[in-house]
């Protein structure tokens, strides 16, 4: 089949992050030819800033060497400007003449930097700050020339003015707002920020207004001329102003254009369908962005749609912003002026060069701005994007989530101030450093992208506000991206929400018409995403839908927790953390004949086999004779005890016959991940019940309910949920917490994460409040529950395929 | 020429699964079916660090390796970019009868040297005795 032909005009970050996510999804579909207007192939232009101050080279900037256009048979152009495009014959000309034919054309052409209309504009030595070109000019002058005048004191002309200092020059900042960045930050935030950049010695003339720029004899500018007719001298003068969308081509081939090439939410331009644009060029619901993570998130759309997918959409970005001028922190992002029917919580000491603004609206996080002190930068943001309530957080808000764990990394929270041979990641033991060359040598951009290629923050998770934090750094920008809604996985771009939405609203019973529905990109799905879709197919239609097996880590299928060397360990159920003579003796007699190599206490109140070879495990079930304590599933674990008023002295109520009634009533729960409870019997709380997913403490008049504890990579302390009197009354109210938990967490999410996703005034108004809701959540939950299997014994019913435990073909 | 040895019938592997085949000297083979009844032959230890890849999720033509979630092709051997590294292929073929034959050449030769992963005591090294863990643990000085 003779392939079909794209064409992209313009070679920058968001035309070739598009062409590499088709390539991902559908290498063998075109050919594809580049058109470049500069001599350089794909450079990250972020990163222009730290060439210009002589942190980096321009060697270390390139994201796609030209050999990457070789090996994936792209026909480059540089250095050729398309001036014309045949949309009827479907023909790209460039400047030079050279000709293109195309099926599908790409324009990617970027922004132009804003040239204020003034006298001597066109002078010797007055450039934009935009490309390799003008960096380079700006490095020559500042060998050459002594001062500088940067027009602009945004976040570009900022960047362009530290750079210039730090080569030796004399640098002026002109700049005609009443603060600087006044588009990125308020007032107090900007004034900071002047001083700062003062004490390193940039000068600052705000709220000067440029009338003119003088030249010389030479035809070299020599100095800038004010409204008010004072000068100042200048050698050089980079124009900072602001860019503007490069639409010159698209407007002359007839495209509707408004501040931007208009496009739909496909990226397709309204005009001609066969035209896409991405990128600054672009303008998408009225917005042209600059910023490079909606850019990518355009062009990951884009892709599907020329790959003939035609499932992704873009729906809009929000943006925060940080600045690359090393030593200094800031951070902001969405409505961060705040301003009518805003409430604002402020922080500020000015003295220590810190600052915090957050702008709250209607309960939620609307605008973040912080100087100084940005680690809780990302998680703001976070808040900000998913548009969660924050009432019940309001009073911690401003401390910061400490997102970045408290275990794993030596405490440290500021990557800047790490050593490169310092770990970040201490489950997969990668240091600073390691992650660092991998964004810099790879190219990376995103968080999954470090994941996938260091490990960095895969497993645990707890350093990934570290992570985040070196990405900002070494590759500039913001790629904290993760927009509120979040793909299951690469095989689809249906989120767990709308999966779960999907088999509730349509009945859905199976894992393949789960697929068929939503509109899966793999057959049989992947290893993250077909366990979900299980749990999701068993919680929602109990003793309708069908469990599979194959669909199920290996530890639910074996019902054992494989260990490192594929043998595995036996943890049996033993109620409320009691046991007896008998159930040692067999638990003994059995770790003799199988020859178990370890027998350990664990800290949920239970006792663990572990090595046991998988072909011994139902022998071993059957000779201990005691129920499967599900210590391997994503199931309820235990119920923690305390001894309570049978024995203890302080004991105010019966917590070991609580905890077992609560574990005979919970047992062979699934659930989203594993569930743990505790019982104690009296505020001294032996049975740590406050960092359980349900934590129940007795007092002398009834039982107290915790909710949503973990003592995970991160502790949380369970917060207060209800008092009750009556253990019927803990049963039906911890039950009907959890049923709602089952029913609507993710998967893999603990109560800690869905509730803090929710919110726990959400879950009291449905468990707490509806008392009808309250009571059939506790009876699904019991009808989930009746007739359930002990997969140890019954293993038709289970659905335990026995042909496991034995190899095939003996020799 | 190859002499085929029968393991199993193809129905004896659960779809999407994978069965055990031990040999007399060497690490066991992990025969693997797939939806498309495809059936794939791999030495069972992931190049990581040597988890049993037949208790993995198997998916398209793939197997998610279980100690940690490496993806595997089935065809190749071969972990998925970027991670790297290949464990040893057996050929198959599968009979008209649906019968799963291994070459017993390759059962009888191939990777005999590889070594299933260690745990339990004795299994990790640089805990106790090791020069770094009087820096941990100044107290049993």
């Amino acid at each position: 089949m003779k392939k079909m032909k794209l064409v992209m005009v313009g070679n920058g970050m968001a035309g070739v992050r598009t062409l590499e996510e088709l390539l991902k999804i559908a290498p063998d579909l075109y050919d594809i030819t580049v058109f470049g207007a500069e001599p350089h192939p794909n450079y990250n232009r972020i990163l222009l800033s730290p060439v210009l101050a002589g942190e980096q080279t321009i060697d270390e900037i390139i994201l796609n060497p030209l050999s990457w256009y070789e090996e994936h048979g792209i026909r480059l152009h540089l250095g050729k400007k398309v001036v014309e495009v045949d949309r009827r014959r479907r023909i790209v000309r460039a400047a030079d003449g050279t000709e293109e034919e195309y099926d599908r054309l790409l324009i990617a052409t970027g922004s132009n930097p804003f040239i204020l209309p003034v006298p001597g504009k066109e002078l010797d030595g007055v450039i934009a700050y935009r490309d390799i070109a003008d960096t380079n000019t700006m490095i020559e002058a500042a060998e050459k020339y002594k001062h500088a005048v940067v027009i602009g004191g945004g976040l570009l002309g900022l960047e362009a003015a530290n750079g210039l200092m730090l080569r030796g020059m004399q640098v002026s900042v002109v700049h005609i707002m009443p603060w600087l960045m006044e588009r990125q930050l308020d007032d107090v935030a900007g004034k900071l920020l002047q001083k700062s950049l003062e004490d390193r010695g940039l000068k600052f003339l705000i709220g000067a207004q440029t009338q003119a720029l003088v030249g010389g004899q030479d035809g070299r500018v020599m100095a800038v001329q004010f409204k008010d007719g004072s000068e100042i001298p200048a050698d050089l003068v980079v124009m900072a102003a602001g860019i503007r969308p490069n639409t010159e081509l698209a407007e002359k081939i007839g495209l509707h254009c408004n501040r931007g090439i208009v496009v739909s939410d496909t990226m397709q331009t309204v005009t001609d369908p066969r035209i896409y644009a991405v990128g600054e060029c672009a303008a998408h619901r009225g917005i042209a962005y600059g910023l490079v993570a909606p850019l990518f998130e355009q062009g990951k759309v884009c892709a599907t749609h020329l790959a003939e997918f035609g499932i992704g959409r873009y729906t809009g970005s929000q943006t925060s912003t940080k600045l690359k001028v090393t030593g200094i922190d800031l951070f902001s992002a969405g409505d961060f002026m705040g301003g009518k029917d805003c409430e604002e919580i402020v922080m500020s000491d000015p003295f220590g060069g810190v600052y915090k603004k957050l702008v709250i609206k209607d309960d939620k996080l609307v605008g973040a701005c912080l100087y100084g002190d940005t680690v809780d930068g990302s998680w703001y943001f976070k808040l900000l994007r998913e548009g969660r309530t924050i009432g019940d957080i309001r009073d911690k808000l401003m401390f910061g989530e400490s997102n970045i764990g408290d275990v794993g990394h030596e405490g440290h929270h500021k990557a800047a101030a790490m050593a490169d041979s310092d770990e970040v990641c201490g489950c997969n033991g990668v240091t600073k450093g390691t992650i660092c060359k991998a964004i810099k040598d790879k190219g990376l951009f995103t968080l999954d992208e470090v994941r996938k290629h260091t490990k960095a923050s895969a497993s645990c998770g707890s350093c990934t506000g570290l992570v985040e934090q070196l990405l900002m750094f070494t590759a500039g920008g913001d790629y904290s991206k993760a927009p509120t809604k979040k793909a299951m996985c690469g095989c689809t771009d249906a989120s767990h929400q709308e999966a779960r939405e999907a088999i509730k609203a349509d009945h859905l019973l199976t894992i393949p018409d789960v697929y068929k529905r939503l509109g899966w990109r793999t057959p049989n799905g992947c290893a993250s995403c077909r366990p979900a879709i299980n749990y999701y197919l068993i919680s929602t239609w109990p003793k309708e839908a069908k469990d599979d097996p194959q669909s199920r880590y290996i530890n639910e299928r074996s019902h054992a927790n494989i260990q490192k060397d594929g043998t595995y360990s036996v943890i049996p159920r033993m109620w409320g953390g009691e046991t007896t003579a008998d159930e040692l003796r067999r638990i003994a007699d059995a770790v003799d004949k199988y020859k178990i190599p370890t027998v350990k206490v664990t800290g949920g109140q239970r006792i663990d086999l572990l090595g046991v070879k998988k072909e011994d495990l139902t022998a071993v079930w059957k000779d201990i004779g005691m129920p499967s304590g599900h210590a391997y599933a994503k199931a309820l674990r235990t119920v923690k005890t305390c001894v309570g008023s049978e024995w203890c002295r302080f004991g105010t109520q019966d917590s070991t016959q609580m905890g077992k009634d609560l574990e005979r009533a919970l047992w062979r729960m699934y659930a989203p991940h594993k569930v743990k409870l505790a019982v104690s019997g009296c505020p001294r709380n032996c049975a740590e019940a406050g960092i359980k997913d349900v934590g129940v403490i007795g007092v002398d008049s009834g039982w107290e309910l915790y909710v949503a504890g973990n003592g995970g990579i991160k502790t949380e302390v369970a917060q207060f949920f209800v008092k009750v009197k009556t253990a019927a009354e803990v049963l039906e109210y911890a039950g009907a917490f959890l049923q709602l938990y089952r029913e609507e967490g993710w998967y893999l999410e603990r109560t800690c994460h869905w509730v803090g996703r929710v919110g726990l005034d959400y879950v009291k108004k449905k468990v707490l409040e509806d008392h009808a809701l309250r009571k059939s959540l506790w009876e699904r939950l019991q009808f989930s529950l009746d007739g359930e299997p002990d997969p140890w014994f019954e293993f038709d019913k289970a659905a335990v395929d026995t042909r496991q435990f034995n190899a095939v073909g003996a020799l | 020429m190859a002499t085929w040895k029968t393991i199993c019938k193809v129905a004896d592997i659960p779809v999407l699964g994978a069965r055990r085949v031990a040999r007399p000297a060497g690490m066991p083979v992990a025969v693997f079916r797939n939806a498309e009844d495809k059936v794939f032959a791999l030495l069972d230890r992931c190049p990581h660090k040597g988890g049993p890849l037949s208790q993995g999720i198997v998916f398209g033509e793939s197997v998610a390796c279980p100690l940690h979630n490496w993806t595997i092709g089935l065809a190749d051997g071969c972990a998925k970019a970027p991670d790297e590294g290949c464990t040893q292929r057996f050929a198959v073929k599968v009979g008209a009868d649906g019968s799963v034959a291994l070459d017993a050449d390759e059962l009888a030769t191939l990777a005999l040297d590889a070594t299933p992963p260690k745990a339990g005591p004795g299994a990790t090294t640089g805990a106790l005795g090791d020069a770094t863990f009087e820096v941990q643990a100044p107290h049993t000085a």
